[in-house]
This record gives structure tokens, sequence and C-alpha cells, in this order.
């Protein structure tokens, strides 16, 4: 099976920890994992602020840099779903039947972290360590663009040492939404303090989340407010061992 | 005498003075966290909800694509059953028609079933210049309408009150419209509603001409359908000689059995409940048993525009349950009013640019008042992908600035990154000067993320947006792309 | 044009080349809740509405029993003996209400949303009679529940006006907070016979 990394332009800019972390955890589970050079992002900042015409090239770029590969991995519950669900929107609006082809072959191919684990890997237990308090917060495009349903949480359940808490109002969106945290952000950060007042009240140590740009907006404001609480993608948790503890 | 939305500001601005306001917030976190905990509850006791959501889209969905044929079984079923049908192209035309009936009468009131519709269409400012006035029968538009104030909400006009500013409002202006309140009016919602019985009770027993509005018609009966709970619909529909009924044209379903479907997701979906306290159904006129002259107007008002669009003709299936806001987060802690429309929230910020469309900023700035998380999908009883549509109406409200001479910011922003993302080579620079840009934030910053990374201190121009609450990680020195060429993913 | 035309125009205009649905999927039945009647009376309790059981012979003193002396207009129809009671002859509004209740019978009861729907048949009389007294007492048979609300669609007459009733009148408008009694009935009472 030929796996290809799709590491997603924030990560790869702002958080290259977590793409790390992915090479590191898959390896353990013997899976190499390819990063084509070619790829840049999956267009979803285009297309969520309507510029659709903007995003035909970068879609294209997508579906180029990954044609070819079994499945594309990408440690983002947002990319991936933009991946599977509005790549084929691109597409069609580009009026190219050979995008919206391409399209038709890398959506279904894109799984999103924890999908690849479980569906893929079929494993739960990674045989990761992490001696910390731990509350996860399930982001809104994994959980109902993707529908993840509990497969991150399975996997953070057999992380040995781990002990994690339920998050009040989980489900229940952080306010990031991309370019909405800029166009409307006293309105996103309203949101966000609700989502940091919840994590401050289980008293977890670290906040889990399998989207980091989600994490930026929660961790910014928790940072702000000087609330000591650490915000870590779920791959760092998941590649974390007593040897080598993120 | 109740206030007009016309003239609001945008949504972020309006947004932001909504979230200053620290009662309303309260109001509204207490009302709609209630009314979604009902509506999971009764939603959980049914086995096939998802299968029942697929026959109520489906039913919607079919009627809408064979519209023109519906309307016309429709108005010939109505006329049939003895009423008459006029056809309203826009809001004026269908004020008119309203007024010309109750002018017909010689009547300067009329009583009103709460109605989406001839909110829309301003119906009680129209018949206001006409010299009609029009009572809300309904308790939470009193409260708007004795309150001056605005509906924020579609099924709870006024869930933006809370019970000691609803008493306020009773004590002060019931008695310049008939009857006062009690003077031992305290603000328990069911003396309240006490009230408001005692002063409607003359209004509905007086009243001549009714004006409602329909949940659905029903086209091969001619039947119309409302459905309600305290019983002023009732009243309304039964008691007065005339009654003007305004209906949308994407209320019409097929035929009586395809009310099954609905009438099992509506109150569910709506006030959380098994079935609402009443629905009333009637066609036309019945000899000797209420209103003996009918009318209903056949209302488009934009939604042919809305119908002619692919990807936004399903917000057309909405039948206005307002399952959608009670469960968005943005409605949440700003409000109804932000919107600047009697449909507000999720609906509201894709059927407001649909049946309008997105030329004025206050319409534009509607689709992108969404963090696009997918709550209001989730609930929407007849399935409508209300993110799908959001996207879409943001591409409309981009595409209609293509032409502009001098471009927004944003678009340069967008197309340069754009430029950056379809070409890898280029992205890479870009990283580089991040990386760069990163060293020289980090050696500045004083604040150090948990974990240890530093911070990006508060930044100047559109990055302040984020930076006026939020930290920002200062961007890292190396790029993942330059960590993978330099180690070989790792390996070296 | 026609505004009516002009509708009709746009909308054809709106839907070409748009391929009409296809058939619909038909809505899922409701599983079978065992004994109907209980579900019945448990779902119209729930509204805080009130449900007395009784024989047929006594259905009468049933009746009787819900109105506790309180006076009462009957509709021409109705198959039942109730002392004292105005025969609804055309009464006006303001007559109805000065009248504390009413009793009507039911075309038909939905025990999965306790809901008692009536078709103002003469046994249950126009539709003002059943609204503006404040207590409405509501005979149903046993034999008149059905499961859920596609049962009772079928049963019923599009061309009659209809009334579906699920409880006292009630009202969630301030704070969400239902609380009973607004315009309608107040006190809703079902006495149901079998």
């Amino acid at each position: 099976m030929r796996v290809a990394l799709q590491v997603t332009c924030v990560n790869d800019a702002m958080f290259p920890d977590t793409g790390k972390a992915v090479v590191r955890l898959l390896r353990r589970l013997g899976v190499e994992v390819d990063f084509p050079q070619a790829q840049t992002c999956c267009g979803q900042p285009m297309v969520n602020t309507g510029y659709l015409d903007e995003a035909v090239p970068v879609v294209r770029t997508f579906v180029d840099a990954f044609a070819g590969y079994d499945a594309i991995v990408t440690p983002s519950g947002s990319c991936a779903g933009s991946a599977r669900h509005q790549h084929s929107i691109v597409a069609d609006r580009s009026g190219d039947p050979a995008l919206v082809a391409a399209v038709a072959e890398t959506g279904p191919r894109t799984y999103e972290l924890s999908e690849f684990l479980v569906d893929v890997l079929g494993v739960t237990d990674v045989g990761a360590y992490f001696p910390h308090r731990v509350t996860y917060h399930p982001t809104c495009h994994s959980l109902r663009m993707l529908g993840v349903g509990d497969r991150p949480t399975r996997l953070l359940e057999a992380v040995r040492g781990i002990e994690l808490v339920d998050l009040p109002n989980a489900t229940e969106c952080c306010g990031f939404g991309g370019t909405f945290a800029l166009k409307n952000a006293d309105t996103s950060i309203a949101m966000g303090a609700d989502k940091a007042r919840h994590v401050r009240d289980t008293g977890a140590e670290v906040l889990v989340a399998g989207d980091n740009s989600c994490l930026m907006h929660v961790g910014g404001l928790l940072s702000r407010q000087r609330a000591g609480v650490r915000v870590m993608h779920l791959a760092e948790v998941l590649a974390s061992t007593e040897e080598n503890d993120a | 005498m109740s206030g007009t939305f016309v003239g609001m500001p945008a949504f972020p601005t309006a947004a932001r003075e909504a979230l200053g306001d620290t009662q309303l917030r309260r109001n509204l976190a207490h009302a709609t966290h209630t009314i979604r905990d009902k509506r999971a509850a009764v939603v959980a006791e049914v086995e096939d909800w998802e299968d029942l959501r697929l026959a109520g889209a489906a039913v919607k969905e079919a009627a809408l694509r064979d519209l023109a044929t519906h309307l016309e079984t429709l108005e010939e079923s109505l006329t049939r059953a003895g009423a008459t049908v006029h056809w309203a192209r826009d809001a004026e035309e269908a004020c008119a028609i309203v007024a010309e009936v109750a002018r017909s009468h010689g009547v300067d009131e009329v009583v009103k079933v709460k109605s989406m519709a001839t909110g829309e269409i301003g119906l009680n400012e129209a018949l206001e210049a006409e010299g009609i006035l029009a009572w809300e029968t309904d308790l939470a538009e009193l409260i708007v309408q004795l309150g001056d104030d605005l509906p924020s909400h579609i099924l709870v006009p006024a869930i933006h009150r809370n019970r000691a500013e609803v008493r306020e409002i009773f004590r002060r202006r019931m008695g310049d419209v008939g009857r006062p309140a009690p003077d031992d009016l305290t603000d328990e919602p069911a003396v309240l509603a006490g009230a408001a019985r005692e002063h409607l009770r003359e209004k509905f027993l007086r009243a001549k001409v009714a004006v409602s509005g329909a949940n659905f018609a029903v086209a091969d009966t001619g039947t119309l359908v409302v459905v309600e709970s305290e019983g002023n619909g009732r009243m309304c529909l039964t008691l007065p000689e005339v009654l003007v009924s305004v209906v949308g044209i994407e209320k019409v379903v097929a035929t009586w059995s395809d009310l099954d479907p609905m009438l099992r997701l509506l109150p569910r979906s709506s006030t959380g409940e098994r079935m609402n306290p009443y629905t009333s159904t009637w066609s036309g006129v019945t000899p000797g048993d209420g209103p003996q002259e009918v009318h209903v107007v056949l209302l488009d008002n934009g939604r042919t525009r809305a119908l002619a669009d692919d990807v936004g003709r399903q917000a057309l299936r909405c039948i206005r349950c307002s399952a959608c806001l009670n469960v968005c987060p943005v409605y949440e802690r700003v409000g109804g009013h932000a919107y600047g429309s009697v449909y507000p929230g999720p609906i509201g910020a894709i059927l407001n640019p649909l049946l309008n469309g997105v030329a004025d900023e206050q319409t534009a700035s509607l689709p992108y008042a969404s963090s696009l998380c997918g709550a209001c999908f989730e609930v929407c009883p007849v399935r409508i992908d209300i993110p799908s549509v959001l996207v879409d109406q943001r591409a409309a409200v981009v595409d209609s600035h293509r032409g502009d001479r001098v471009p927004k910011a944003e678009a340069v922003a967008m197309k340069t990154a754009a430029w950056a993302f379809s070409d890898s080579r280029r992205l890479a620079w870009a990283e580089k000067a991040s990386g760069l840009a990163g060293r020289v934030l980090g050696r500045f910053s004083r604040t150090t993320l948990p974990g240890g990374r530093t911070a990006a201190g508060r930044l100047p121009g559109p990055a302040a947006g984020w930076t006026g609450a939020r930290d920002l990680p200062a961007p890292p020195t190396e790029s993942f792309r330059e960590w993978w060429d330099r180690t070989d993913g790792g390996r070296t | 044009m026609s505004a009516r035309d002009e509708i009709l125009r746009r909308v054809r205009s709106a839907l070409s080349g748009v391929s009409p649905a296809e058939d619909l999927p038909p809505a899922p039945r409701v599983p079978d809740r065992g004994d109907l009647v209980a579900l019945f009376v448990e779902r119209v309790e729930d509204y805080r509405a009130v449900v007395t059981r009784c024989a047929v012979a006594d259905r009468e003193a049933a009746v009787a029993e819900a109105l506790a002396g309180a006076s009462v207009v009957v509709p021409p129809g109705l198959d039942l003996d109730v002392p004292g009671s105005v025969v609804d002859d055309r009464l006006t509004a303001d007559e109805l209400d000065r009248i504390d209740a009413v009793v009507t019978r039911a075309r038909v009861g939905i025990a999965e949303t306790g809901t008692i729907v009536l078709d103002h048949q003469p046994d249950q009389g126009r539709r003002a009679i059943s609204l503006v007294p404040d207590l409405h007492v509501c005979i149903v048979d046993v034999s008149q529940v059905v499961p859920d609300i596609p049962d009772a669609i079928a049963l019923l007459d599009p061309a009659r006006p209809t009334t579906w009733i699920s409880g006292p009148s009630a009202t969630s408008d301030i704070e969400l907070d239902r609380v009973e009694g607004v315009h309608g009935p107040r006190k809703l009472h079902v006495v149901l016979v079998g």
C-alpha cells in the first residue's frame, strides 16, 4: 500500500511537530509514508471564503501531488473534509472533466489520521504512553463532515498512563471557522472563550484535538488567560512513548 | 408600532453590539439550551428519525421540483372549496391585497396569527399606513409588538426578553391598546400568559377579519395547515367572518398524505414536543363553521429567485421549525437581531441572500456569519445542507465583486495565497520567509506558550483581529517541508 | 402579464432543466408499541390533561363528574345526555364566552403523540364551540385510538376542517418555560370509553 502524508499548509508552516509525529507514529506501526513535495494546501481557505475560481489551481495541485497513492493521510479533519466533500464542488466549477475525474479518485482515498489508524490499519492501541490529564475536543469537521465518531477517543483511551476527562459541551464549535475567526472576530472569540472555560473546568493539563487550527484558536485564548493548559494535536499524543514523551 | 430592520448594519458590527449585552447573552444561552435539550429528548424517542428526515426532505423536494403544476392544482382546489385565490409577485402586492380585503369590510383592525410570511412582507406597517391596526395574538409576537421591538427568533420572536422584561412591557403598554395588565402582575410565565389571555380576549371576540400564514398548503385538496400552541391561531381561524392567509409558494405539498412525515417532524424539531397543542386544517369555506369568506394570497417575493439556484433551492424546503437557530453557536451568542431580518440564524443566513440577492452589504455579510460547524444540518428535519449553501452563497458574494475596479484587500490576499498554493516551490519560499519572521518574532516575544513555544505578541494590521484576544505561536524556524528535506523524512 | 402568470412563468423558468424528483421514499412506520390505549393515556396525561377511563354504561356519570356543575354547551349531534346543557344553535362568540365548558366527541385518538383529532361532524360541532369555553370534555372510544400520525391522516377527510388537540393550550414563549393555559381551553378532560 502506497501511503502519502498530506501534512496540510497550516502544519507545514506553523506546526511541523505534528507532521513529524505522524511520520514517527506510522513508522512505529510499520507504515512508511511518502511526503510528496509538490503538495501545498487543500484549497479550503479559498473555498470557505467563497473564492472558488481561486481554489481551482490549488485543488489541481492537490490531485497532481497525490495521484497514484492508495491512501492519503492527513492530521486534520478539516482538510480531509475539504478533499472528500469540497473538491468536487471546485472541480465542477472549473468545468474541466479531467479535474472532476481526478478529485473523484483522490477524495475517497483521503483519510483523517484517526480514520486511517482505526479503519485502514485496524488498530486502536498504537503503543503510546502519555502520563497526563487530558481532555479531548472533537472538532466540527471531523465530527460532522467526516463522522469520525468515537475513533479518536478510542485511540486515546488505549494510551498508557493517560487520564482522559470529559469536556463539557464537547461537540459545540470552538469558534475558529477559518476566516470566520477574522471576519467575525468578536463572535469567534466569544465562542472560543466559552470553550476555553469548559477546558479549564476539566482541570486537564492538555487539550487534545485533531485539528491544529482549532487548537491555535482555543490555545491562543487559554494562553492569553494564563490558564496553564497546553494544547496538543492527537498525533503528538499518539506518537509519545516512554522513550519519547512529547 | 413595531420597529423595522431597514438600515441595520452588517453582521459583524451588529454582532459586536449584541455580544456586549450581558443580559441578552444570559437570556439566549438559557433559552437555547433549554429548547435544545427538549428537542434532543423527543427526537431520541423516534427510532427511525433519520429515515423520517429523508422522507420529509423528499416530500418538500418533490413538491418544489414540480411547483408550477402543484400551484395550479392548489389554485383549482382552493377555488372549488370556496376560497378566493390571489397571487402576489412581491411584498407590496401582497400587502395591497390584504389591505383591500380589510377595506372592503370597512374594518380598522385585524387579528393576526403569527406568520413569518407576513413579517417578511412588513404587513403590519403597510396596514397601519392604511389606517388599519393589526393585532399580533401570539404571546411572543405580542411582547415584540407592545415593546416596539423586533423579532429575534422564528419560533419565539421574544426569546431575547426574560420574564422581568416581559412584565415591564405588559405593565407599561397593554393599557394603551386595550385592556390593561392587572395591578398585581408578577413575572411568573403562567401569570404573564394569563394577562395576555385577558388582554386579547376582547380583540378575538370582536374581530371581523383575521390574517394568517400557513405551515403547509396541500395542493390536491386545497387544505391549509396552521401549527400552533396557544389557541390564538384557532381563535383567528375560527371566530372572524373573513380570513386572509398569506402563503409562500414554497409551502405547497402535493397530497394530504404528504402531511405525514411533516407533522411528525415539525413539533419535535420546533418546540421539542411530541405534538404541538393545536393543529388546524381547513379547505376553503365550511358552510356554518368558521369564516365564510376565505382568501389565500400566494406569495413569490424572491422565492422564484431561490428556486432557480441549483444549490440554494433546498432552502425552500424549510418548514420554519428553528431547530437550526437553537443549536447554532453563533446565534446563541449574538441573538437574532444581528441578522437584520425576520429570518435569523443559519437558515436566515442562506434564505435572505437567496430571496434578495447579495447586492447590499448587510445581506452579503450573512453567509459569513457562521463558523461552518455543521450543527444546523445535523438537526434540520428536512435535511437542508446549510453549510454547503453558506459556502455557495459566499461564492455568490465574491462573484458579485469580480468586476470591481478596485478589489477588496481580502480578494488580493486570496489571490496571492492561491498563487502560492498553486506551486509548492512558491510555498516553500514563503515558508522560508515565515521561518525568518519566526526567528525575529520569537526573539522579541515575552510570552511562552505552555509546552515551551514562544508566542508572537500583538501584531499590527489584519492579524490584530487575531492577536487582540488570542496569542499566536511564533512561526517555527523550520517548516515541515524543510525538516523532511534535511532529515530524509526523519531517517537520518 | 397578471401576477399569476408572471409567477408561474418564473417558476417554470427557474426549474427548466431540473429533473422531477424520483419516487418518494416511504415514511418509516412506527414500531409496535404494545398496549395502544395505555400509551394513549400516558401521552395525553403527559400534557397535563386529565384522563378518565370508564365503561360504556358509565359515560354519562364520568362526563358529569368532569363537568362538576359547570355551565356547558354541547353539539347538536352529541349521542349523550348532558343534563342542563345548552345545545349549540349558532351561539355567538360572546355567548360562548359566557359558558364554562363544552362536551364533544372526537374522530380519532393518536397514541404515539397523545393527540385527539376533531373533524367537526355533528357529534363534535363547529370549531368555535370546542374553542371558546375554558373546559373541554372530550369523549373518545378506545376503538378510536390509532398508533400514530399517519394512521390518523389516512382516516381523516381533508375536505372537512380538522382540529388536532394535544393537551390544554400552552405556550413556551417566555424563556422557553412551558406553561399551560393561554387562549384555547385551559383544561382538557378526556373521557376514554371502553
